[in-house]
């Protein structure tokens, strides 16, 4: 372990990726997050690795994929109007199986929308947001050690898979500072991609080609490059969904499930209802796809557990896949707010107790 | 030609997708034995279009990426900054980079990203069915131009050697054209200058080569050549725009 530091959560999301051994970061300006790319701008050259601000969140995309396509472990960052320009880059990058890291530090939408934070990009995130059956592997830090570590273990996790892998953090996690570390075991060494990557033919002496595309004209070969997607979806579904429960042994009347900086004023209210006596469990999912689908369909179904709520800052996205997963065993309902403000833990507390009545 | 030619390593025996009287594949030819020449085969990447040309990687016996519309720049861009080892072309055409591509060729230009574009110009769309394209010429019916291109609507065809030459970093821009045997010396001499100054890291470099697409145009193979000559060329001078030896921005004589 690294000794522990103060830093604000953008500029350790960067350190991040520098001690994960990722030194090739192409990003644009935009707030919530461009303290990462100001951090970066001297981080990287000091590190003798790439940083270039491109013209635009399109061409980042772009970049993100060459230098993936070409071998380098490549990161971006940005906020939701910038990730909605990079959808389309990330539809073919997860076409040609490349392996790359995007953080999207949530503002709120839609349009210019603010510079608050918000997880009004849930939908964009996991369903896809760019064309085609495609799937990120996403994860959402609740702090910024959280966050941090995310960001480390995303390389190896996108090289796994050879899929782009998104952290989706709010505002708040990119904004606060908070004391973090480092861990040294999570530094890895890149996947040789020798087999696939446009690395050059003589540098890994080889005389086959190797082509980056996206492009299957034949109905047969590209419904086969969709079943290796999709079989990448399931495997990720087996092997890597990640959550964190909480209050859960107790005899829960409401299950909360709530991600990221509003998972962290849930749990505030958790502790307080407990005093006054009344049992709430909070699932927490640290993936968002793969959904903790399973847990949350057992979850609800515990006897003493009367309803379900999804609390999420935005309009109700991650309710529809709670719906999905408690498959109608116990009504599930919403609530949120968008607009930048975070609900308090009082809030919390109302609209919960409010539920199943005193 | 009446010459017996070796196929260059650099090409691949699979039959091309092309139209007769296309330029394409002379283009794709005289890149590959510039690859031969300067014995980089095994060091080369290329970024395909999205256009007529998406499938060139079939064609070559080198590694390829296969970009989104009009992106090939930034492609470029992010495999040369990571491996400046390598050596990246791109491959695209006037649809693909001088429309919607045309903030990412403009940007890896101004930057001097050191890889080397060969730019397609055949006035068209070719891929999708012909449509007006920002080089097609004034009056020139195209099908999304059934009355001819009307440069009072659309403005006039926009010349990419010259509004590149403009910017004032340093580059190699170029235009040449294929469409006959004393043009293909010229065009492959200066794609050849736009790989060594690649491979000196000197300057981005930029191959401009008027083109046809007789299939779109609605010509036989012969009147499109004619017709490449008389109006292409007329309006698409040749020459070079700019070069890394000389002062920016002035027009040198071809
Ligand atoms: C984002 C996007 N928009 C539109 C298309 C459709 N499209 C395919 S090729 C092409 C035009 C290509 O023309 P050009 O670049 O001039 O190449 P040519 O076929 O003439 O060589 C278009 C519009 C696409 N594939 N992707
Ligand atoms: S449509 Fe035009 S550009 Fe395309 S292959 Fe045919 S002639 Fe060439
Ligand atoms: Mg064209």
């Amino acid at each position: 372990m690294g000794k522990k530091i103060l830093m604000k959560g953008n500029e350790a999301i960067g350190e991040a990726a520098v001690r994960a051994g990722c030194l090739n970061y192409f990003a644009y300006p935009i707030t919530p997050q461009s303290e990462v790319a100001e951090y970066l701008s001297r981080r990287i050259p000091e590190a003798g690795g790439v940083f270039l601000q491109a013209e635009s969140e399109v061409a980042v995309s772009y970049m993100i994929f060459g230098a993936a396509g070409a071998g380098a472990r490549v990161f971006t960052t940005s906020s939701s109007p910038g990730i909605s320009l990079m959808s389309e880059g990330l539809s073919y990058i997860t076409a040609a199986q490349c392996p790359a890291v995007f953080v999207n530090i949530m503002r709120g939408g839609p349009g210019l929308g603010g510079i608050l934070p918000s997880q009004g990009d849930y939908f964009q995130a996991t369903k896809g947001g760019g064309h085609g059956d495609y799937r990120l592997l996403v994860m959402a830090p609740a702090s910024v050690q959280e966050a941090v570590e995310m960001v480390m273990i995303a390389f190896p996790l996108a090289e796994k898979y050879r899929n782009p892998v998104m952290i989706l953090g709010d505002g708040l996690i990119g904004q606060m500072m908070e004391p973090v570390e480092f861990p040294d075991h999570l530094r890895t060494d890149p996947t040789d991609k020798n087999d696939w990557a446009t690395t050059g033919m003589e540098f890994r002496k080889s005389d086959k080609p190797n082509i980056v595309k996206s492009l299957f004209l034949d109905p047969n070969a590209l419904n086969e490059n969709n079943l290796i997607l999709k079989a990448k979806y399931d495997r990720m579904k087996a092997e890597d969904i990640h959550y964190e429960s909480y209050n859960m042994e107790a005899d829960y009347k409401v299950l909360i499930v709530s991600y990221g900086t509003m998972s962290r004023v849930c749990r505030t209210a958790v502790d307080n209802l407990k005093v006054n006596g009344f049992e709430v469990g909070l699932l927490r999912p640290k993936t968002l796809f793969p959904f903790p689908e399973k847990k949350i369909r057992d979850a609800a179904a515990k006897d003493s557990c009367q309803v379900v709520i999804s609390i999420e800052l935005s309009m109700g996205q991650m309710v529809e896949d709670v719906e999905r997963c408690v498959q109608g065993r116990r009504p599930v309902k919403w609530y949120g707010e968008c607009g930048g403000n975070i609900p308090t833990p009082e809030t919390v507390m109302d609209v919960v107790t409010s539920l199943v009545g005193k | 030609m009446g010459k017996i030619f070796k196929k260059p390593e650099a090409l691949s025996d699979s039959p091309t997708h092309y139209c007769p009287g296309c330029t394409h594949g002379v283009i794709h030819r005289l890149i590959a034995e510039v690859i031969d020449e300067l014995g980089i085969r095994g060091r080369t990447v290329g970024v395909s279009p999205v256009g007529c040309a998406v499938l060139a990687y079939n064609y070559f016996t080198f590694d390829f990426q296969e970009a989104a519309h009009g992106r090939a720049p930034a492609m470029a861009t992010g495999i040369k900054r990571v491996r400046p080892d390598l050596i990246v072309f791109t491959y695209q055409g006037d649809g693909d980079l001088a429309s919607i591509g045309m903030g990412e060729i403009i940007h890896a230009a101004n930057r001097g990203e050191k890889f080397t574009t060969i730019f397609v110009n055949n006035a068209v769309y070719g891929m999708t069915g012909g449509q007006m394209a920002p080089t097609t010429m004034p009056n020139q019916h195209t099908s999304t131009s059934p009355f001819g291109r009307n440069v009072d609507d659309i403005g006039m065809p926009i010349k990419m050697a010259e509004l590149l030459a403009a910017l004032q970093t340093p580059g190699y821009i170029v235009r040449q054209t294929v469409i006959k045997p004393k043009y293909i010396v010229k065009a492959k001499k200066a794609i050849k200058q736009a790989f060594v100054y690649q491979l000196e890291k000197r300057c981005f470099s930029f191959v401009e080569i008027v083109s046809t697409c007789p299939t779109n145009w609605g010509m036989t193979p012969g009147e499109a050549v004619k017709w490449t000559e008389d109006v292409l060329l007329s309006y698409y001078q040749l020459g070079e725009y700019k070069n890394p030896e000389k002062v920016s921005g002035d027009k040198h004589a071809n």
